[in-house]
């Protein structure tokens, strides 16, 4: 720890000497240009697509959020983003909450008509996961070495981003679990940080909650284009009751969103501008925004399927090369060693001797706390009372 | 800080056969000559490719060598005769009616390092074709601005840039075989003997490169996700190019990527189509089936289909039983992973003869290549990594580096700069091996669970917290100290008054 500031210091230099190694941050000086339409195979300079969809609420009234974003998950899925490349956070406390008058679904319509959990849904980060700290781990890529592939976002330079997040918000900060919160610096700080490492190409994000628009008014990053369901100062409202489930089942702005996106298929050249118009004051209450300053290309040129869906740039294959087929048994020029093959076996689940042959735990000794201590309290103060305080020097 | 310069030293041998040496050479050989080029990468950068040519004559063994009946003996027994490191050329310049070459070509490029060059014109013409010859295969002005890519504005590229992989520690190779209609085909790859036989000498080459871990699997009742079109002039099935895009989704999610490991991984899917859509053939843009009948995607994979013939009688008991040509498979998917690693012949001009790579996959300037491109992306990575690690840094203030991040950040400038050394002397594989560990090291401080910026809380929140708390009790504390000060200073005034 004492040497950290030295430490610091002497980075910094090391660093600056590798800065002048070789090329300056070229972030700011990207060109914006209209791309050709003729180039339709590389309009867009992505090659995979990656959805991140985080709903920061639990607990049994804030149905609408789980509802939202399973919703937005389906979406996403049906246009063609794999498993393998979606990160879905979710409290996901609904489908077997005990208040849940049908176990095992998760309604986005009146009248139960729509079960958007469905049989197939990959939760990657679950109930108490649901945090901060693992949200900005996920999106800057330092999460410790043991996290599964499924729980990394593991973009690159040519990857196109969608983060969607719901929830309880407000002006300048998104509340994650009724236990933590985070700023609208941090998230620009966490996309900065993405950006400085290319771990993106064009970024889409969404937010449904109340004055949702604060949380993009820091974005300083390139290429990201951002939408919120409401303006500051102004809340984001539900769509609809449901009387038999007896919680609302979705909001508005996703709600208008979701019924833009079903229409979209994954050929569909329906483009962004389209997106900013949905949900109007009228049907929304609330006023939709959007931000578009910091993406390069015209929201005219940016097709939804280049967010929500995974259309891959392909080539025809012209070339071969030609195989000398009669070459029996290549023998391999590097050595391969023998690793000694033992037999596989099963890791320890259960230490079950331990747990048969063990002797009672030592459990520490704790001092009572609550209800015993008042109890003995009160027992000394009536005898006390009673017998006077000269009985106190037989105690002590 | 004042604009890097980063030199890529390319050591070149011109070698002159007796009877193919121009009559205007400036010194008599053998003489060294050295050509800089400047390859423009951005506003503030440049990269400089020096050329190192040293011009000597053949030695006997060498004239011997090229007495060979044919180029492609010449070029292996040229081979034997040379030690060539990583990155360095040979040109073997032949007399002008010399029949090594066949006619209407003058460049002959072996599999190794080595090229043929028929002598023609004085030196000038032959210096041109020289700087020709040595940007094929070394590295030229767009495969290095294709490896800074993502460093680059936009503008500047071409579409090509965007295709190739990136420089990683490794990758992942999985074949799959998809069976759509298992009650029609009974389908059989030997992949283990194709992969033993074919592939695996082509990675051992590119193991220098990076790692490479293969696997395959089987999926059965595994669609594409459009239909094919029957077209009656051919009786068969046609996939045309503007619906190949959708094919690969719904495959993927059955494909089980998410299950490898963190490297990238290349998908490589051969499909045998049902038999109520046999035949069927990809269709490219101008309508006419591709010859290959397969397609790639830039970093992901390829996919190629493989038509099952229609038995003989149409009796033939369900399901047929296939026995898929690994040999014909393997062609293609091997020019694929060529084609996805961004090697390709095809732009080059009528005179220019390659030598085919044979089983080996690529030729050893094609293995150079890639070494060039990926030690200047390493290089860049490194730079800019670091950079933006010192940023954050500034940024907040109150960062503790841990001691095995420090370290890993002084490792990755040692070898950084140490790579830059190395390509300054022309010592591309020691350079290529020192640019991998500056990326290693550079990631891994980077990357450090402990950078997380949450975990450091601004000062106006830390105040904002404290301040509540400590106002309240501060303001008796203070009262009382004020007290304490104004009674200690009557208390010296009273001594004066009593007396």
């Amino acid at each position: 720890m004492a040497a950290a500031v030295p430490a610091v210091c002497r980075i910094r230099a090391a660093a600056a000497a590798a800065a002048t190694l070789l090329l300056g941050c070229c972030g700011a000086a990207l060109t914006s240009s209209i791309q050709d339409q003729a180039e339709q195979f590389f309009r867009s300079g992505h090659t995979n697509n990656w959805a991140v969809l985080v709903c920061t609420s639990r607990f049994w009234f804030n149905y609408r959020h789980v509802a939202n974003t399973l919703s937005v998950y389906r979406s996403v899925k049906r246009l063609g983003i794999p498993d393998s490349h979606i990160v879905l956070m979710l409290a996901d406390d609904m489908a077997c909450n005990p208040r849940n008058p049908k176990p095992a679904t998760v309604f986005s319509h009146k009248n139960m008509e729509l079960n958007v959990y469905g049989d197939d849904v990959e939760v990657d980060y679950r109930s108490y996961e649901v945090t901060v700290e693992n949200f900005l781990r996920v999106l800057t890529g330092r999460i410790p070495p043991s996290t599964p592939r499924s729980k990394r976002l593991l973009s690159d330079d040519r990857s196109n981003i969608l983060i969607y997040m719901t929830g309880h918000g407000g002006n300048g900060f998104l509340k994650f679990q009724d236990s933590e919160e985070i700023t609208n610096v941090e998230l620009a700080d966490a996309f900065e940080q993405m950006w400085q490492k290319r771990r993106y190409n064009e970024l889409l994000f969404i937010i449904d909650t109340c004055q949702g628009a604060s949380m993009y008014e820091r974005f300083y990053s390139p290429n990201i284009m951002a939408l919120a369901s409401s303006q500051v100062g102004e809340d984001s409202l539900s769509h609809q009751p449901d009387l038999g489930i007896g919680v609302h089942l979705m909001d508005r702005y996703t709600f208008y969103v979701l019924e833009f996106l079903e229409e979209i298929h994954p050929a569909s050249q329906t483009n962004m501008n389209d997106l900013f118009q949905v949900c109007p004051k009228s049907l929304c209450v609330s006023t939709p925004g959007h931000r578009t300053d910091l993406f390069q290309r015209d929201p005219q040129n940016v097709l939804i399927t280049d967010f929500f869906g995974s259309v891959r740039k392909v080539e025809i294959t012209t070339e071969t090369i030609s195989l000398d087929h009669d070459l029996a048994g290549f023998a391999s020029k590097l050595p391969k060693d023998e690793l000694a093959t033992e037999p596989l076996k099963y890791a320890e689940q259960l230490p079950v001797a331990q747990i048969i042959h063990q002797k009672p735990k030592q459990k520490d000794w704790h001092p009572p706390g609550g209800f015993i201590l008042g109890l003995w309290a009160l027992i000394i103060m009536v005898f006390f009372k009673t017998y006077g305080i000269k009985h106190m020097k037989h105690i002590f | 800080a004042a604009s890097a310069q980063v030199q890529l030293t390319v050591p070149v041998a011109v070698v002159f056969a007796p009877g193919s040496m121009p009559e205007d050479l400036p010194r008599p050989l053998p003489f060294r000559d050295v050509q800089e080029m400047e390859i423009s990468v951005n506003l503030r950068t440049s990269i400089t490719a020096r050329y190192e040519m040293v011009y000597r004559s053949t030695t006997a063994q060498e004239e011997a060598a090229l007495d060979a009946a044919s180029a492609r003996e010449a070029d292996a027994a040229l081979h034997l005769l040379q030690d060539t490191l990583s990155g360095s050329l040979t040109v073997y310049v032949v007399p002008e009616i010399s029949s090594l070459l066949p006619q209407g070509i003058s460049i002959y490029v072996g599999k190794h390092r080595s090229a043929l060059v028929r002598a023609r014109g004085g030196l000038a013409a032959l210096r041109t074709r020289l700087q020709q010859l040595t940007q094929v295969m070394s590295f030229t002005a767009s495969s290095i601005a294709a490896a800074l890519s993502d460093r680059l504005p936009d503008g500047q590229l071409g579409p090509d840039a965007r295709r190739h992989l990136k420089s990683s520690l490794g990758y992942e190779i999985t074949f799959s075989l998809l069976n759509p209609d298992p009650k029609s085909h009974a389908v059989d790859w030997d992949i283990e003997d194709a992969v033993n036989r074919y592939v695996q000498p082509v990675l051992d080459k590119l193991s220098l490169v990076a790692n490479f871990s293969v696997d395959s699997q089987i999926l059965y009742y595994a669609v594409l996700g459009v239909t094919p079109r029957f077209d009656k002039e051919s009786s068969s099935f046609l996939l045309s190019t503007h619906s190949l895009p959708h094919v690969i989704n719904p495959v993927e999610a059955r494909l089980g990527s998410s299950a490898a490991s963190l490297y990238p991984v290349l998908n490589f899917l051969l499909y045998v189509p049902e038999r109520s859509h046999s035949p069927l053939y990809i269709q490219d843009k101008d309508g006419a089936p591709v010859s290959t009948n397969a397609f790639h995607s830039p970093r992901w994979g390829g996919i190629m289909v493989y038509n099952v013939e229609a038995p003989a009688s149409p009796q033939a008991s369900l399901p047929l039983h296939v026995d898929v040509d690994m040999v014909r498979v393997m062609e293609v998917f091997l020019a694929q992973l060529r084609l996805l690693f961004g090697l390709s012949r095809e732009e080059l001009p009528a005179e220019f003869l390659l030598e085919s790579p044979g089983n080996e996959g690529l030729a050893d300037w094609e293995l150079d290549r890639l070494l060039w491109a990926h030690t200047v992306e390493n290089i860049a990575t490194v730079s800019t990594t670091l950079t933006s690690l010192a940023q954050l840094l500034d940024k907040i203030g109150n960062i503790v580096i841990k001691d095995d991040v420090a370290s890993e950040v002084y490792r990755a400038v040692a070898s950084a700069q140490s790579a830059m050394a190395k390509l300054t002397t022309g010592h591309l594989h020691l350079a290529f091996q020192a640019s991998k560990e500056a990326v290693t090291s550079s990631e891994r401080a980077f990357f450090d669970p402990s950078l997380l910026h949450l975990l450091y809380f601004p000062d106006d929140q830390k105040f904002a917290i404290y301040i509540p708390l400590f106002l309240p009790m501060a303001v008796p504390i203070l009262l009382s100290l004020a007290k304490i000060v104004r009674e200690a200073r009557q208390h010296k005034k009273e001594p004066t008054k009593m007396d």
